[in-house]
């Protein structure tokens, strides 16, 4: 078991107050916050080592580009790929998939190809999608949801056919907190020829991802929501599937050689890297993984469990509060619930004066809460450095509300 | 520390809405969404011989946007039609006596939004 008393003391955010009061921080899923290895890793590579990577012949340059091609060999075990070459660096999980619907997208679909999303999904992992079938002239599908917020799996075998090209699902939602069987969908995916993306923009940092047991074949995430820095991102590929791929972004770093009327590509992964790359970000993204390896993914996942499964024994004590999603079994450390009558924005507002920052709306998911039959949720969400003493605190700050907004809602 | 919005005045008006419900005849009607929560504000306008305003809100959201209609809709009533345009989105936060980030002052100024988009429609008859 993690000993979170001693992580929290990692990350020097958690020591700040706000509104007057101790920080309880319970928005994770939306952006986590940075343990300090990670901040001195950044610091470190300003001060000490940076200048521009893949260019300069000097050592500086040559020091910088080791650091930042380091943290792709980082990333590259930490999700177990199969080789480094299989590891882009892009802005984020959004521009990742983004980067797929554009380069790989545009050439292999067509009319009376089929895309296949899940009601569970963000938007950034349905609008791309819905551009590339406007474009293509492709029909974009939906696995539905159980009332309980789990994937109806059921509907996946008439779902799922030869015209389905392309299957793209989370690996955990950022609103039900659900897990979903990714390596099973992946299977049946594949029994039909689709090629499948997994967003892992919320899996990845909470739970131990094994690309090649995973078997997708694209797999995006955000090193901001892992305890690294924003402005970096990753989308992982199947070698033979990036290789075919036209280059996302045209620019500097991305040529092998340019004349004046054409261009040939650089190898993977630069080939999708155009233009001077998040260089100290990347530096960051690799002190994150190295922090959450420390750790142990394992770890994480059990310490988000228990103390999603206190939380949620908490929060359901609350006369009035009804969660969304499925039992603390089967899902991440993310809580999305609905309190009387009281307005998500109301009572995130309310939590804030009491010092606890959590999220309020509709979490990027639209589809989701229109199938859910809701306008918005509020939404607490746990990672490494929360306790149950944050969920005490956030049962609390409830009951306040409550008492404080007395007979008005 | 900002203080709390959520004062006596505040929670009164959003528990005893003033000028909430529809308006007989009126001459135009103002809708208005806010995506971020699906919170809608309506605001229907009629006005007299004089051109003074007769107004009614009514929707769903937030403590901040639904007693910021009612405010609002306490406010113009019976106004000159002339002040009811002039009004900004300081007026509603100076009606108010709230002070409010960049994302809790859309919820509060939604109500305004709706009256505009009616005003508006007046000008177009």
């Amino acid at each position: 078991m993690l000993d979170a008393e001693r992580i929290r003391a990692d990350f020097p955010i958690l020591s700040c107050r706000t509104n007057d009061k101790p920080l309880i921080f319970l928005d994770s899923a939306a952006s986590s916050q940075k343990p300090a290895a990670v901040l001195e890793a950044m610091d470190a590579a300003y001060r000490t080592c940076y200048a521009n990577v893949h260019r300069g012949v000097y050592a500086l340059s040559e020091e910088a580009t080791r650091y930042y091609e380091e943290a792709r060999d980082k990333v590259t075990a930490f999700i177990n790929a199969a080789a480094r070459e299989e590891v882009i660096f892009t802005r984020n999980a959004t521009e990742s998939i983004n980067l797929v619907a554009y380069a790989w997208g545009r050439k292999a679909l067509g009319p009376g190809d089929r895309i296949l999303a899940t009601e569970m999904e963000h938007h950034s992992n349905i609008v791309p999608w819905q551009l590339l079938a406007q474009e293509t002239g492709a029909e974009l599908r939906y696995l539905p949801i159980t009332d309980a917020g789990e994937l109806q799996l059921d509907a996946l075998d008439d779902l799922l056919d030869e015209r389905v090209k392309l299957m793209a699902f989370t690996l955990m939602s950022n609103v039900l907190g659900t897990i979903t069987p990714a390596a099973e969908i992946v299977r049946r995916a594949h029994a039909v020829g689709a090629t499948v993306l997994v967003d892992g923009a919320q899996g990845v940092p909470h739970l131990p991802v094994d690309v090649q047991a995973l078997g997708c074949d694209f797999l995006a995430f955000s090193a901001h929501k892992m305890c690294g820095p924003t402005g970096i991102g990753v989308l992982y590929g199947r070698r033979a599937l990036l290789e075919a791929m036209p280059p996302f972004l045209g620019g500097g770093d991305m040529i092998r050689r340019v004349e004046l009327h054409r261009a040939t590509w650089n190898d993977l992964p630069w080939k999708f890297e155009a233009g001077t790359p998040p260089i100290v970000e990347g530096i960051g993204l690799g002190a994150a993984v190295d922090y959450l390896n420390r750790l142990g993914m394992d770890a994480i996942a059990a310490h988000e469990r228990d103390t999603a499964r206190y939380a949620m024994e908490r929060l359901s004590a609350l006369p009035g509060l009804h969660i969304v999603g499925p039992p603390a079994d089967r899902r991440g450390g993310v809580i999305a619930f609905t309190f009387r009558a009281i307005h998500p924005h109301d009572l995130a507002h309310l939590l804030d004066t009491e010092g606890i920052a959590v999220r309020a709306g509709h979490h990027c998911a639209q589809p989701l809460h229109a199938r859910l039959g809701l306008n918005a949720t509020t939404r607490a969400s746990f990672y490494v450095y929360n306790t149950r003493a944050d969920a005490d605190r956030l049962a609390e700050g409830l009951e306040h509300v409550a008492h404080m907004l007395g007979k008005a809602v | 520390m900002t203080p709390s919005p959520y004062r006596e005045r505040i929670l009164d008006h959003y528990q005893r809405p003033r000028h909430r419900g529809s308006l007989e005849a009126p001459l135009a009607v103002g809708e208005i969404d806010n995506p971020v929560c699906g919170d809608q504000v309506r605001i229907a306008v009629r006005l007299d011989a004089d051109e003074r305003v007769t107004a009614a809100f009514d929707g769903e959201g937030c403590i901040l946007s639904m007693a910021a209609a009612s405010m609002l809709a306490e406010h113009v009533q019976g106004r000159p039609l002339s002040d009811v345009r002039a009004l900004t989105d300081q007026d509603i936060l100076d009606l108010m006596e709230v002070e409010l980030g960049p994302v809790r002052v859309k919820c509060a100024l939604l109500p305004l939004r709706a009256l505009q988009a009616a005003l508006e429609e007046l000008e177009d008859r």
